[in-house]
């Protein structure tokens, strides 16, 4: 615990603080005071403490941790898919009692459903819809992640990649105003999953919806994020909220990227040498 | 033989073929050879065989059996699956009733005739019963083990996307788990046709079963005795090959819910 603290002070000179950040958010979702007690065997297990965040509208946003730490739970008590021990979590004002349409959860590529077409699972929440409306957007989404000419075709004929884009346009036909990603892209290859990055910013940029994403992978929420959340390890607090003040497209060898992932290799205690 | 050598088309019909020859002439040459009065030979089942065709009851007995079990599995079939989706989706209720089906599952259909001749008399109904006893236990436990093994992933997309439960089990659930409710609807089907047999020895006078017991009842005619069991035995493997066929079509089984 001691050698963490002490790294931050050091991680202080290297990443200042862009206190001035460019614009002013709205705030769109704040936890407050989150934490998470599991009852396991009679053990209690803490696994988050006392978390407090604020992201703004149209926010990318990255929580970081270890393997294990609880930020999928964090993640799934702020879409509302269990509550939390202590805490409330407010979407636009509102406390989160549910899950909710206007806030969609994307899973890792499993999370596609099998027995519908790519059709079928992009226009899965659009019941609400007249049919030729519900035609269009599908169409759309299906364009805009790229799956022309795969309409027709079931999951299991999908590539892992292409999966996973099924699953982000079966997301956004709803047209939510957030997006909560839990390592949506963990399961893919390194090569699949640095375009997915590209795609997924291209998509963000075009729709402009507030995302939550959850990584274990640094790079990647360096890549991504306006912000990235560190967290402890169990029980996970926040240990510290970085800046990633470059601008897109990221240039992933410049000098300021190497630094704040140096930086966030420190904060997490790790070396970065293998 | 290499085992990646792929066998010639002819080779795939052509051993099968000749073991079935085989068998049937080893069937004729033992009842030559022993002498046999009472067990017939592979001809005087053929002719068994033509005779029931001619006066019409070969395929009226096919025909009657699959009637039966068609009732009692159909009638089976729609009460068994909403209840396993109820039990699999309310594991409270599962567990409230669960001691009873496991401790009514494994009795014999067999030992239900009595009583269902108590309840239903001697005829159709009993043993429509009988096939919906047989069959109901099946279908309910796969059903209930498919909705309690839909990945929670699924359940949560479903909530998330503002479903209600209705429509959460219609969309989701039921699709989901169609695949483990299949294998039960087959096992059961399976079930329903050795039972029927049984039941038509008791409760009824047309049937595969029927033939085999009244065959040997009236004049012991054990060449129709033979025929009825191979009857059975082909329609059941019939039948085995379209339910295969049918869990087969894997990417258009799910084609059910394509309207979205």
């Amino acid at each position: 615990m001691g050698s963490i603290i002490a790294d931050s002070t050091v991680l202080k000179s290297v990443v200042p603080e862009t206190v001035s950040r460019k614009k002013v958010l709205k705030t769109k979702l704040h936890a407050e005071g989150i934490s998470m007690v599991f009852n396991s065997d009679g053990n209690r297990v803490a696994v988050l403490e006392a978390i407090d965040l604020k992201v703004g509208e149209g926010e990318f946003v990255c929580v970081l941790g270890p393997s294990g730490c609880g930020k999928s739970t964090l993640l799934n008590i702020i879409a509302g898919f269990i509550s939390p021990t202590c805490g409330q979590v407010r979407i636009d004002g509102d406390a989160v009692r549910g899950p909710d349409p206007r806030r969609i959860f994307v899973f890792q590529e499993r999370g596609v459903f099998p027995w519908l077409t790519v059709e079928g699972n992009i226009g899965f929440g659009l019941f609400k819809l007249s049919k030729a409306e519900r035609r269009e957007r599908i169409a759309h989404y299906v364009k805009l992640v790229g799956l022309q000419g795969f309409e027709k075709a079931y999951p299991q004929e999908l590539s892992g990649g292409m999966k996973q884009r099924l699953e982000v346009a079966r997301a956004l036909a709803v047209n939510p105003d957030v997006l909560f990603m839990d390592e949506p892209f963990g399961a893919l290859d390194s090569i699949t999953r640095l375009t997915m990055r590209g795609e997924l910013l291209r998509i963000w940029r075009a729709e402009r919806k507030t995302i939550v994403f959850v990584t274990h992978d640094i790079e990647e929420s360096i890549q991504l994020a306006d912000r990235v959340v560190v967290m402890s390890a169990r029980p996970a607090r926040i240990q510290r909220i970085v800046n990633i003040d470059i601008s897109h497209p990221r240039d992933i060898s410049s000098r300021r990227y190497l630094e704040l992932r140096d930086g966030i290799f420190e904060q997490i205690g790790l070396a970065h040498k293998v | 033989m290499n085992s990646l050598v792929q066998p010639a088309k002819w080779e795939k019909y052509f051993w099968p073929l000749l073991a079935a020859c085989t068998f049937l002439m080893l069937w004729h040459f033992l009842v030559k050879w022993s002498h046999t009065k009472i067990f017939p030979s592979p001809f005087n089942v053929e002719r068994g065989m033509t005779e029931l065709m001619h006066k019409g009851l070969l395929w009226q007995y096919v025909l009657d059996s699959l009637r039966r079990v068609a009732s009692g599995y159909l009638m089976a079939a729609v009460l068994a699956i909403p209840l396993g989706l109820l039990l699999g989706w309310y594991p409270g209720a599962a567990s409230v009733v669960d001691p009873v089906i496991q401790m009514v599952r494994p009795i014999s259909p067999i030992a239900w005739i009595p009583l269902s001749i108590v309840w239903f008399g001697v005829g159709d109904r009993a043993a429509t019963f009988l096939i919906f006893l047989a069959s109901f236990f099946p279908i309910v436990v796969a059903s209930t083990n498919g909705v309690r093994n839909v990945p929670s992933m699924y359940r949560r997309a479903g909530r998330n996307f503002g479903l209600s439960p209705v429509k959460l089990i219609a969309r989701v659930i039921f699709p989901a788990a169609l695949p483990q409710i299949m294998i039960g609807l087959r096992i059961a089907f399976g079930i329903a046709w050795l039972v029927v047999v049984a039941a038509e020895m008791i409760a009824v006078d047309s049937g595969l079963g029927y033939l085999v017991i009244d065959s040997r009842n009236s004049g012991k005619r054990y060449d129709l005795v033979v025929a009825a069991m191979i009857l059975i035995g082909l329609t059941g493997l019939g039948l085995d090959v379209v339910f295969r066929r049918i869990e087969k079509l894997k990417s258009v089984r799910w084609g059910f819910q394509n309207e979205s």
